[in-house]
């Protein structure tokens, strides 16, 4: 997919699962909405196909697919009430009067709002507003519902209270999801798959749990959470193990490579420990510390290498900055990236 | 020091005003006069002359004659407008912003160049001069003014809740009809009214693609020819209380919508 000479979107090669929650991952510009209009059928691919249910829909307008989409301005119709909204997708489908009125009042149920399906929508708040446009996209059955940054204008606990919202009315309905979305830990808090973009490509696709702990590219890594990046070099390897050198010593992965190969080790801060533990990474000088609630947050620097890194320390450690600590850490828990 | 700067502001204001509204206070006030000369002094109030102008038959005439030129050219005005508006804003159209100049341009022309222009084209085209032909000219006066106001009031946001429309199934009539229309209603009525106002008082193009049916301001100066007469003032105070009728109706409905 092209726009004028820049390539937004090019390669994406994915399938879906029917019934399964998918979020796009992605920082802005990365192509995620682009892939979502193309999905909705509100962009023309450039080359490729769209497939829905085993059908080529490639060439069908968004009017005529089976797809409904959850706008993140809600683009819901302001001269109509809540239940003109609701019932308008069926009323353009010919579903008959009676059926729309058991329709519109199932939809509104399922969002928690049947009391207010006489309402104008300027009389509605931004939460009420974003469960509207959610019923009137599902009040039409679609196979898939597409949700582009539906939680982006809502404050945050309003946002964690429609996650746990959307999930459960997702498992209860069993429609496919597809939730474009910049924000990782709403990514992980909602998908059953998480697909991350990247510069129009897909750079990762998994369960949450995998992406986070095991990611195959430096991007993702670096994207879904903080890391910390080790260059090294393959030294040896026999078939299931690898030994990799680098500026903090040498370490032995379960994980296949090729002698003489660059590559990169990623840590989570939250791997580090001050515990013996089975590795030691020897004295390390704390820079600077902050407490967030659940951890600590610092800044330490490997006395022996000069290594700058981000560790997280448990919540009830007794930290100070300038204060020498030793670091241990679990090599198990090292990922190594292909450069 | 205070006082003497509002009071300089009040005698400003006044003086402003004054000369603004004097000549209409004078016409307005003339119109009720008792003796057959509009000038001072004033001899009323008296409703003869209001009584006068209603039981002549060819002042009445030419007032059907406006309403129905003002009402059906702005609504043509209007729905031409929409069209262009929708097509420009909601499609990529090549050379959009040249389409976008030649719909805005007449706006630049004076009347008088415009009504020239369309009786050289009517002549050429050997088209009679009629009420018909003043629609013409009133279309071509008011659709560049419906053509922006509507345009104007398309934005982003109103295309974003069409494409949610289509979305959900609606075909591109649908979309039109059952969306951008109702959504934009407060600048359709705007336009309308604006187009009426324009129309109902426009002076130059009617005398010129006229000939036998004529609309209000052409009768008012052919009345005028043969002298000032109270006559004159009363069906002048009445194209202006029609006027205020819909800047007012105008106001309303804009004031309505920024409420909203």
């Amino acid at each position: 997919m092209c726009f004028g000479d820049k390539v937004a979107v090019h390669n994406v090669d994915l399938s879906i699962q029917q019934g399964e929650f998918v979020v796009l991952l992605g920082p802005s510009g990365s192509g995620k909405t682009t892939l979502l209009n193309i999905l909705g059928g509100f962009l023309q691919p450039t080359d490729g196909r769209v497939l829905i249910d085993g059908k080529d829909v490639t060439d069908v307008p968004a009017s005529k697919r089976p797809t409904t989409t959850v706008f993140q301005d809600y683009a819901l119709f302001p001269h109509m009430t809540v239940a003109g909204n609701v019932a308008f997708g069926l009323k353009m489908r010919g579903v008959s009067s009676s059926e729309q009125k058991t329709k519109i009042i199932e939809s509104l149920e399922l969002v928690g709002l049947a009391h207010l399906a006489e309402r104008r929508i300027h009389q509605l708040s931004g939460g009420q507003r974003q469960r509207i446009a959610l019923a009137r996209a599902l009040a039409v059955e679609p196979s898939v519902l597409l949700l582009d940054e539906p939680l982006g204008a809502l404050d945050l606990k309003l946002r964690h209270q429609m996650q746990e919202e959307l999930k459960e009315i997702q498992k209860r309905i069993g429609t496919t999801f597809i939730h474009v979305t910049h924000d990782q830990e709403e990514a992980m808090a909602i998908a059953d798959t998480i697909v991350i973009t990247n510069d129009g490509a897909i750079e990762d696709t998994g369960k949450p749990e995998r992406i986070y702990l095991q990611p195959t590219s430096r991007f993702a890594a670096g994207f879904m959470g903080e890391s910390n990046f080790l260059e090294g070099t393959v030294i040896s390897c026999d078939g299931s193990q690898t030994m990799v050198h680098t500026a903090i010593g040498k370490f032995l992965l379960k994980e296949q490579g090729t002698e003489g190969d660059v590559v990169t080790l990623s840590i989570r801060p939250e791997h580090f420990s001050t515990k013996s533990g089975i590795r030691s990474l020897g004295e390390a000088r704390i820079l600077e510390t902050g407490f967030f609630g659940t951890h600590h947050q610092c800044k330490a620097i490997l006395e022996e290498s000069e290594t700058m890194l981000k560790v997280r320390l448990p919540q009830k450690e007794v930290i100070q900055s300038g204060e020498l600590i030793e670091l241990f850490i679990d090599p198990e828990d090292l990922t190594m990236l292909r450069s | 020091m205070f006082k003497f700067r509002n009071l300089a502001a009040f005698t400003y204001a006044i003086l402003l005003y004054g000369f603004i509204f004097l000549p209409v206070v004078v016409l307005v006030l003339f119109s009720f006069q008792e003796s057959r000369v509009p000038i001072p002094p004033f001899n009323g109030p008296s409703l003869k002359w209001y009584h006068a102008f209603l039981s002549d038959g060819r002042v009445v005439e030419a007032l059907y004659n406006s309403i129905a030129v003002a009402l059906l050219s702005s609504l043509v005005s209007v729905i031409l407008g929409f069209l262009a508006a929708y097509s420009l804003a909601r499609h990529n159209i090549r050379y959009s912003g040249i389409i976008q100049g030649l719909l805005t341009a007449p706006l630049t022309v004076s009347y008088l160049i415009i009504a020239m222009g369309l009786l050289i084209t009517f002549n050429t085209l050997g088209i009679p001069k009629s009420l018909f032909t003043i629609g013409i000219g009133h279309v071509v006066i008011n659709l560049p003014l419906c053509f922006a106001i509507i345009y104007s009031q398309m934005g982003a946001h109103q295309a974003n809740i069409e494409r949610a429309a289509r979305d959900l199934g609606a075909n591109e009539w649908q979309v039109m009809g059952l969306i951008s229309v109702p959504m934009l209603w407060p600048a359709l009525f705007a336009a309308f009214f604006l187009s009426v106002t324009f129309s109902w008082d426009e002076f130059i193009i009617a005398f010129m693609v006229s000939r036998f049916d004529v609309t209000l301001p052409v009768e008012i100066w052919s009345m005028l020819r043969t002298g000032l007469n109270p006559k004159t003032n009363a069906v002048g105070s009445f194209v202006f209380l029609v006027s205020v009728v819909f800047i007012f109706l105008l106001d309303f409905i804009l004031f309505r919508k920024i409420k909203n």
